[in-house]
């Protein structure tokens, strides 16, 4: 506890955070054992459920913060905000990595 | 609590649980397991899980191989849903504390994202509703698998819900458990309309879309009066609703005393009260509530959903049960009225962009001559158990009339030759289309009786289909044009002596009877529900009074000034009359 670490990010996509971005973000957050979570307008989703991420309904240009809570807070952070920077760029490394985010 | 409006189609009210059936016609039962089997249910839920999880990654691989890795990203958004950390949660927690069966947690849960997502303004991230269907239909047809229950299977009454029912799928139904029927789309016209009708429990169509707001097992009521369904009733709704319906029973058990009185006027005149039936099994219906013959056989059901073409043996079988459970009164069966988009076994025809006014009907039974020449053997066969009329629908020409009448002279000709037994039995028309009732001078000199079929009169007439939500309120039966074309019918049949039935909707409904009859109709057909209404109203008028009703509604200028003023008519001779 007390390692928490707060950042904010618009939404570069034209498409706004629909399936595939979403699904990378959760992937990506997946890895961390910190707490992820994304305020929008004071709404807080949790940042390892898709459903929830698509829910919150970000359009292109939507400003969001992300918090993480936990030892790895930091990096997730990075991490997760880079995401956004490279607006979710097509990366391919990510397809063989479906075993990991089964509970 | 939550009110849709749609269409009545078929009256009365009916509470009770919904099963809820989507395009696949999957039905989401509201079950509940046992304490001691609640882990295994979980454990179900998980094999479920995995076994889906399996085949979208195989969907994801097939897909990125044959399209491109972007193709298969959706099938890894939905993998993510599939294991989603918060949905896992809330399903399992369904379950374990409230132990529901994993079919219905899983549709519950995913029905609440579903609808969360159809909320949302980008219509982008709206249509990811439909993955959360899919995900949903993938669960469900694992966890049902082989034991996937059939409509055939019910075995507790519930209340059908669903987009749109096929003839196929009513057929399916176990009828003895179906309270009522919803549906999102149709109108009067279409099948489930036909069939809760004659069912004779109470039906609403064309709600507009709200299937995915409603779980399987929730309570629900359907007023089939004024067309209102409503999801999750509150107390106060439920309490009124369940006493207007131990009061229409009440209702009932009084009418049941008229079963034996005749349709006559108090002043006398009698009024031949006949049953509308679509299936044979309806005529005891009919017998039950004292009627005076059918009016109007329906024999359309032969042919709808049957794979192949209907045997003469099949027809007969259906005709001669309908003929010997009504000796000695009359059964007037009408030959087949459909268009060729229904019948299975006839290939779509190409330009049928107006099926309303393209190939069917009488059309359709002159260009398939061995198919309609089955169906007048098979009736023609029935006519030596009983009193046999026939009649063609959907009449709009003199020569279509003529060329109907000599095919089924031909088949007489046929039957004699061959030793077989029939009568000679009085042949009509249906009127409804406008071109008819022009030309109505001519055809009641070669015809028996007519039959104003009041439904396509009106959709034709008024250019109106009514199953069209948009335009169905312009559908009106007593809209001043409609009645015109009425009353030029039965004058003429009047003055060449013949009888003038009528039958469709607008005669069951008792707010049209008075008109009816003041119009000098003395034969009316109707739904076997309506008989002891509309009997009860007869036997209380007069026949002045009944031609004074018609004589002003005659005179008004707009349909809804004539149904303010019929009503208010009913409502003075039988003040506790609903209509």
């Amino acid at each position: 506890m007390g390692n928490k670490s707060v950042a904010t990010v618009v939404v570069n996509n034209p498409q706004g955070l629909h399936a595939r971005p979403a699904d990378l973000f959760v992937k990506c957050a997946m890895q961390y054992e910190a707490k992820i979570e994304i305020i929008k307008d004071s709404e807080r989703f949790d940042g390892k459920s898709i459903l929830d991420i698509l829910a919150l309904a970000a359009v292109q240009g939507t400003e969001l913060a992300i918090e993480a809570d936990g030892p790895d807070a930091e990096a997730a952070l990075k991490a997760l905000t880079s995401l956004f920077e490279r607006g979710f760029a097509e990366e391919e490394d990510l397809s063989d990595r479906e075993g990991s985010s089964g509970s | 609590m939550r009110k849709l409006h749609g269409i009545a189609v078929s009256p009365g009210v009916a509470i009770g649980e919904a099963m809820v059936m989507d395009q696949e016609g999957f039905r989401i039962p509201r079950r509940f397991v046992a304490q001691d089997a609640v882990e295994q249910e979980l454990v179900r839920f998980n094999t479920a899980v995995e076994s889906a999880a399996r085949e979208i990654r195989r969907n994801r691989d097939t897909v990125s191989q044959e399209l491109g890795a972007e193709y298969g990203a959706i099938f890894e958004a939905h993998m993510q849903m599939l294991h989603d950390p918060r949905l896992r949660a809330e399903i399992e927690d369904l379950i374990r504390q409230k132990h529901f069966s994993s079919e219905y947690a899983v549709s519950r849960s995913l029905r609440r994202y579903a609808k969360v997502f159809q909320s949302l303004e980008s219509q982008h991230l709206a249509e990811r509703a439909n993955d959360i269907f899919d995900i949903e239909k993938r669960l469900l047809r694992h966890l049902l698998g082989v034991r996937r229950e059939g409509l055939t299977q019910l075995t507790s009454p519930v209340l059908v819900l669903a987009h749109n029912l096929t003839p196929s799928e009513t057929a399916s139904l176990d009828r003895r458990y179906v309270l009522g029927f919803v549906t999102e789309v149709g109108g009067p016209g279409s099948h489930t309309a036909i069939v809760a009708e004659g069912m004779e429990i109470p039906a609403v169509v064309g709600t507009g879309p709200f299937l995915t707001d409603v779980s399987g097992g929730e309570m629900v009521i359907i007023d089939g009066h004024k067309g209102l369904v409503i999801l999750q009733p509150d107390e106060d709704t439920l309490e009124q609703y369940r006493r207007e319906a131990k009061e229409a029973e009440a209702l009932q058990v009084s009418l049941q005393a008229l079963r034996d009185l005749p349709a006559e006027t108090a002043d006398g005149v009698r009024v031949r009260l006949l049953g509308t039936i679509e299936f044979p099994h309806e005529v005891q219906q009919c017998t039950d509530r004292g009627c005076d013959g059918i009016g109007l056989y329906r024999t359309e059901f032969l042919y709808l959903g049957a794979q192949s073409e209907p045997t003469e043996e099949v027809h007969y079988d259906a005709y001669a049960c309908v003929v010997r459970s009504m000796p000695g009164k009359p059964v007037v069966m009408r030959t087949l009225d459909l268009g060729a988009d229904k019948m299975a076994h006839l290939p779509n025809p190409e330009d049928e962009h107006n099926p309303f006014l393209g190939l069917r009907s009488i059309r359709l039974a002159l260009r398939n001559l061995p198919m309609f020449r089955t169906q007048l053997r098979a009736i023609l066969r029935a006519s030596v158990l009983g009193d046999v009329h026939v009649m063609f629908p959907m009449v709009s020409t003199i020569r279509e009339l003529r060329q109907a009448k000599m095919v089924l002279a031909d088949v007489m000709e046929d039957l004699e030759e061959s030793g077989i037994e029939f009568r000679q039995i009085p042949v009509g028309m249906m009127v409804e289309v406008p071109s008819a009732v022009m030309m109505i001078d001519h055809f009641v000199r070669e015809v028996d009786f007519v039959s104003i079929g009041t439904n396509d009169l009106v959709q034709y007439t008024l250019a109106v289909d009514r199953s069209n939500k948009d335009v169905a309120e312009l559908y009106n039966p007593c809209d001043p044009a409609v009645l015109k074309l009425m009353q030029m019918t039965i004058q003429a049949a009047n003055r060449q002596q013949i009888p003038v039935y009528v039958c469709g909707q607008m005669t069951s409904n008792p707010i049209y009877t008075m008109l009816l009859v003041g119009m000098g109709v003395r034969t009316l057909s109707v739904t076997p529900a309506a008989i002891p209404e509309i009997k009860r109203l007869i036997r209380a008028v007069t026949i002045a009074q009944c031609e004074e009703v018609a004589q002003r509604a005659l005179a008004m200028e707009h349909a809804r000034d004539i149904k303010t003023y019929l009503r208010d008519r009913v409502k003075h001779v039988l003040p506790e009359q609903v209509g």
